[in-house]
């Protein structure tokens, strides 16, 4: 068994219940909505988001690529002196605009593979696909999910709590 | 009067009497229906006019294949341009798309940032607006640098000499500027699409639509700790968008304003670059947002809310704009710089292509100027109409600086006059044609309105909103007893 499906019908019962599921001290378990709801994340105590870290990363990378690549071409290998402009320390302003945009470049790379990282897609496969009630998500359902590797779960019991607060509707995922 | 005004502070902006705003997305829909509604536009049979506009749109693009076949074939000597007009349609015609695209960016990047919650609507259509745009771009310079299959030289390699790109020129600023644009905005579009792609898999009927949809979504399951570094990303983007989408046309500025040419050589340049792109930008979705808007019955979602907004939008750009040529004007008669001077007399009183100058002039300050009566930006005919005089006279304007300003600079010797050719214009036809399919194709397989992103701006989507409901009752109630 992979846990219950609970759906409930809005995301204000969603919110209370989420807060319910946190307090009652479940670790494996996510609330699955059409939409990132406002505040939820408090609701389930979680913090946030360290993307931003990774994205930082990327752009401090982005630009000292973009100064080595042009110090390195423009003053150390092949200065060329063209538009009456140096080859030394001070040709820096006319580096600036491609040094801007490898930073831009970079961090944006880093925030889109930074984030399937950080939430382990792309997984095409996934026991919640097995389940009909689930598929709801995605158009306007708000599902709760308790998974049976939970050490607070228990098969009869974590279906009359899901019960208690307020789901509308329950399914056990088996796979 | 104290309970009012508690009541008042309680009540959810967008119920509030006094400073009631109107819904984002009108006539109380649920999640279903705009679900129901947006992926209909995909699962559905496409109306007669979806073809109508296609198969012409196909053919147009067939045109452009031929031109540049032809093209390459032949020479760049069956373009236009030459000496001293070396610039001709085909930069005019790239900074006239390239320019289009900025509205895209700027409603998914600046109004997210501005947190202007009626975006939602528009964003999607306007940011694959954007991508067809910067594509449509890339052709001209790209071929106008004479030998297309030598156009890896643009890339940071070194080339058969071993010698490397001159990072010092605009141009290749340029090639920057626009590349990291285009990979950007395709990153945020398709990080935008991922919730939508799944909601479509989801729905889908076929094995192949499923497939394909559900490949693209990379398994998406809604999942809130996913929806938290998700949304993280999207802000981030759109805080990295922003100075991108600015530096974008301030670079292509620069390839003019860097430069001796009278007429080219001004500072004004960035920030008058920036503010036409965005200008031109707003009327082209417009243009392409009106239309769907009406075929697909989107009314409740893409409202005249949008339309006002949008047209306030164009005014104020367009009247920078404006503010800018005027400028330009008064710099020239004022800067006691002789050519600068002659330039710009040339441009608008003595030269050849004035009246180009009169057409660009009338198009983008004087026409917009409607958009100040409501009248004229609540009639949906009346906005059309304006926004394509917007767009022609964005592509005037890029005539009048780019050809008007080599024609005639320091020396008559060196004076010329430059006709396009048949090819130019056919090409350039054909990048419509090509903008125009690759946007109805969009139409026909990917949700046209980030379906996501508006569920989270109806009322019931707020986890609060059965408690703004109670206190709005209860003011009811207490106003009924007084």
């Amino acid at each position: 068994m992979f846990g219950y499906v609970a759906e409930f019908s809005s995301a204000s019962e969603l919110y209370h219940a989420a807060e319910k599921v946190r307090d009652a001290g479940f670790k494996k378990w996510d609330v699955h909505t059409p939409y990132p709801v406002h505040g939820i994340d408090h609701a389930m105590g979680l913090g946030k988001s360290w993307l931003s870290a990774v994205v930082l990363c990327g752009g401090v990378l982005g630009s000292f690529t973009a100064l080595a690549l042009q110090f390195f071409t423009q003053v150390a290998l092949y200065p060329t002196v063209v538009q009456n402009k140096p080859t030394n320390l001070f040709t820096l302003p006319a580096f600036f605009p491609v040094t801007f945009e490898l930073t831009i470049l970079f961090s944006a790379f880093a925030t889109l593979f930074g984030l399937l990282v950080f939430i382990q897609l792309p997984r095409w496969n996934h026991p919640l696909f097995e389940s009909k009630l689930f598929k709801k998500f995605s158009d306007d359902g708000f599902i709760l999910v308790i998974e049976s590797r939970d050490p607070r779960f228990k098969r009869d019991k974590t279906r009359s709590f899901l019960e208690e607060i307020g789901a509308d509707e329950i399914e056990a995922v088996v796979v | 009067m104290a309970d009012a005004t508690t009541d008042q502070q309680g009540v959810h902006p967008t119920e509030a009497v006094g400073v009631a705003r109107e819904p984002l997305v009108l006539n109380n829909r649920s999640l279903g229906w705009v679900t129901d509604r947006i992926c209909g536009i995909v699962e559905k049979r496409q109306p007669a006019v979806w073809w109508v506009l296609f198969v012409p749109s196909v053919i147009l693009f067939g045109c452009l294949l031929f031109t540049l076949v032809y093209l390459v074939s032949t020479g760049v000597g069956v373009w236009g341009n030459n000496q001293p007009v070396a610039w001709g349609w085909a930069i005019v015609n790239f900074v006239f798309w390239i320019g289009i695209g900025h509205a895209g960016t700027l409603i998914s990047a600046i109004l997210f940032l501005t947190r202007q919650k009626w975006r939602t609507s528009v964003n999607r259509a306007s940011e694959a607006m954007t991508l067809f745009a910067v594509m449509c771009a890339g052709i001209f310079p790209g071929f106008h640098v004479g030998r297309f299959w030598m156009v890896w030289f643009l890339a940071p390699v070194p080339n058969a000499n071993a010698i490397w790109q001159n990072f010092k020129s605009p141009l290749l600023w340029d090639v920057f500027a626009v590349s990291t644009y285009f990979t950007v905005s395709v990153v945020f579009w398709y990080i935008g699409l991922i919730p939508d792609l799944a909601t479509l898999r989801d729905r889908a009927k076929s094995g192949l639509a499923k497939g394909l949809y559900g490949f693209f979504a990379l398994g998406w399951r809604g999942a809130n700790r996913h929806w938290r570094h998700y949304e993280m990303a999207y802000l981030l983007l759109a805080a990295l968008s922003t100075p991108l989408v600015l530096s974008v046309h301030s670079v292509v500025s620069f390839d003019f304003a860097t430069s001796v040419v009278p007429g080219w050589h001004t500072t004004i340049f960035p920030p008058y670059f920036v503010a036409g792109a965005i200008f031109g930008g707003f009327a082209m979705v417009l243009t392409l947002m009106l239309p769907v808007r009406k075929l697909y019955g989107l009314e409740d979602l893409f409202t005249m809310k949008h339309v006002d907004y949008m047209t306030k939008i164009i005014l104020l750009t367009g009247t920078i704009v404006g503010y800018a040529y005027i400028m330009e004007l008064f710099i020239a008669y004022y800067g006691a710089n002789k050519y600068e001077a002659d330039a710009f007399h040339i441009r608008i009183l003595s030269g050849p292509y004035k009246y180009y100058y009169y057409c660009m002039f009338a198009c983008n300050v004087i026409i917009p100027q409607f958009f100040w009566f409501k009248k004229c930006r609540q009639n949906l005919w009346v906005v059309f109409i304006i926004v394509n005089f917007v767009n022609a006279g964005m592509w005037f304007e890029r005539f009048v600086i780019i050809p008007t300003s080599v024609a005639r600079d320091f020396l008559p010797g060196q004076w010329g006059f430059y006709a396009s050719s048949w090819v130019e214009k056919l090409m350039f036809l054909g990048t419509f044609g090509m903008f125009m399919m690759l946007f109805l194709l969009f139409i026909r397989f990917l949700p046209v309105i980030a379906i996501s992103e508006v569920k989270g701006v109806l009322p019931e989507s707020d986890p609060h909103h059965p408690e703004w409901e109670a206190l709005r009752k209860k003011r009811r109630a207490g106003k009924g007893n007084a």
